[in-house]
């Protein structure tokens, strides 16, 4: 089988469709018991008391924001040396899960930080580099949005991605020293207590529903965008006749 | 022609330019002075506030004049058709870009820094921190230059393309205000700014040899 096949948006578009139920199945499963162990079987921390719990959400998302934000750019290689299509379309199938999973890591770091630290929001250096990750996610989609041309909106985007993911690295370590400098010891998730094994397996568990969430997500989104850069094409235009044709016969 | 001289040209064109329409330079230093301006006016007179915010004030309204200079680097080439000339010329596209990237902060950047210390001493900062401010500044502006220059290159000729523009830029600033701006405070905090410094040049000199290439391939993203 020639997986290079599937680089066509004709020969995707139906892939993605078979695969999304799958994805979408597991996502909910995995976060019907994700949140099970985390919100019943889970112990009670010790020091935190129950409000700990948000962690079962918080660093899935903050994990995700900043994957997908790596897997957009290696889309972003692909297009740029290979001009591929799908893989252009794909990230921007991608770009607002990830706003998504960084908008999330934000509001539920806020939940968490008012009982914990006291504020909603504290200049530390991983919430203000999750802030300015959620800003370059917006730039990246504004611009691609602003362009109506889709190719050069294509590789505009992939160019942006690749200088944003070169400065990724250089904005956490400036972020990390800048906070440092300023203030003192501030609490901080890494000098968390060592975590039990429930607290561990719910969070991977999440981690995993994250990951298939964001799979099934990206593909629903591709299929429509599939189609909506492929409108003039026959293969389109036939299966919309199909689609057409079924659909009536159902109503009628 | 090759790369040197055709830096050589574009420099010298874009400062002729630059030289019969000098409104434009004093537009973005005079928004400097204003926002500066701006900063003692919203928080009070008092002099030991202006001292703590100043290093911190003078370093963001640089960052936000660099900003306003942006929209004029690329536009007016693209509008009466220069740019497409330059593409289709065969010259080596990145050599005339860093040409005018140079030209640009000639015109913009340099201002800034050169006029920094009357504004830090409206600030009450202390006179041994001059030359500190005006060096972040002279290592810091080119390289917001040459991040905006890309950005600039990505939305050429788009609607709204300035506040995009802000928007693309803005994160990738970072960086340069957290390094640029902590060297000034280590120095009042009386540590050594010496690391700041080292960094804000290292990240200056990548800037200026990676960014004209990058700029160009956004241009022919753009215009093709």
């Amino acid at each position: 089988m020639n997986l290079f096949r599937y680089a066509a948006p004709q020969s995707f578009y139906p892939l993605a469709g078979r695969l999304l139920p799958w994805f979408a199945g597991l996502a909910a499963v995995l976060t019907a018991v994700g949140l099970y162990i985390g919100f019943a079987v889970a112990p009670t921390d010790f020091q935190q008391g129950e409000v700990y719990r948000i962690i079962f959400i918080h660093v899935p998302s903050a994990w995700m924001a900043m994957f997908v934000y790596l897997v957009m750019a290696g889309y972003a290689v692909l297009t740029l040396v290979w001009r591929s299509r799908m893989s252009a379309l794909m990230t921007r199938a991608l770009a607002p899960t990830g706003a998504l999973m960084a908008a999330i890591a934000l509001y539920t770091g806020a939940i968490w930080g008012k009982p914990t630290w006291g504020a909603w929001w504290v200049w530390d250096a991983r919430l203000t580099s999750t802030l300015i990750l959620l800003f370059l996610y917006l730039g990246y989609m504004a611009l691609v949005s602003a362009i109506e041309d889709p190719v050069r909106g294509d590789r505009a985007g992939a160019l942006l991605l690749l200088v944003g993911v070169i400065n990724v690295p250089i904005i956490y370590f400036s972020v990390r020293w800048w906070n440092t400098l300023h203030q003192g010891a501030s609490v901080s998730l890494t000098t968390a207590p060592k975590m039990a094994q429930t607290m561990l397996a719910g969070m991977l568990i999440m981690s995993l529903a994250a990951w298939m969430y964001t799979i099934a997500a990206a593909l629903h989104r591709v299929r429509t965008l599939i189609l909506d850069r492929e409108r003039h094409t026959r293969w389109v235009r036939q299966l919309h006749a199909l689609e057409g044709r079924s659909s009536s016969r159902r109503t009628s | 022609m090759d790369s040197l001289s055709a830096l050589r040209w574009a420099l010298a064109r874009d400062l002729s330019l630059a030289l019969r329409r000098r409104a434009d330079a004093l537009q973005v230093l005079g928004f400097f002075v204003l926002a500066c301006a701006l900063f003692p006016l919203a928080i009070g007179p008092q002099r030991e506030w202006l001292q703590r915010i100043g290093p911190g004030a003078l370093w963001v309204a640089a960052l936000l004049a660099v900003l306003l200079a942006l929209p004029r680097l690329f536009e007016t080439d693209h509008a009466d058709g220069t740019l497409e000339s330059m593409l289709a010329s065969g010259q080596p596209l990145p050599a005339l870009l860093a040409g005018k990237m140079l030209a640009a902060w000639l015109v913009t950047g340099a201002p800034l820094v050169l006029i920094s210390p009357v504004l830090a001493l409206s600030f009450d900062l202390p006179g041994e921190l001059m030359p500190l401010l005006m060096l972040s500044l002279l290592l810091g502006t080119p390289i917001l230059l040459c991040i905006g220059a890309i950005a600039s290159a990505l939305t050429l000729g788009l609607k709204g393309g300035s506040t995009l523009v802000t928007l693309l830029c803005l994160p990738l600033y970072v960086p340069v205000l957290v390094f640029g701006a902590g060297a000034l405070e280590s120095s009042m905090a009386g540590l050594s700014a010496q690391a700041h410094l080292a960094l804000l040049g290292a990240g200056m000199l990548v800037a200026a040899v990676v960014s004209p290439f990058i700029a160009a391939l956004a241009l022919r993203i753009s215009v093709e």
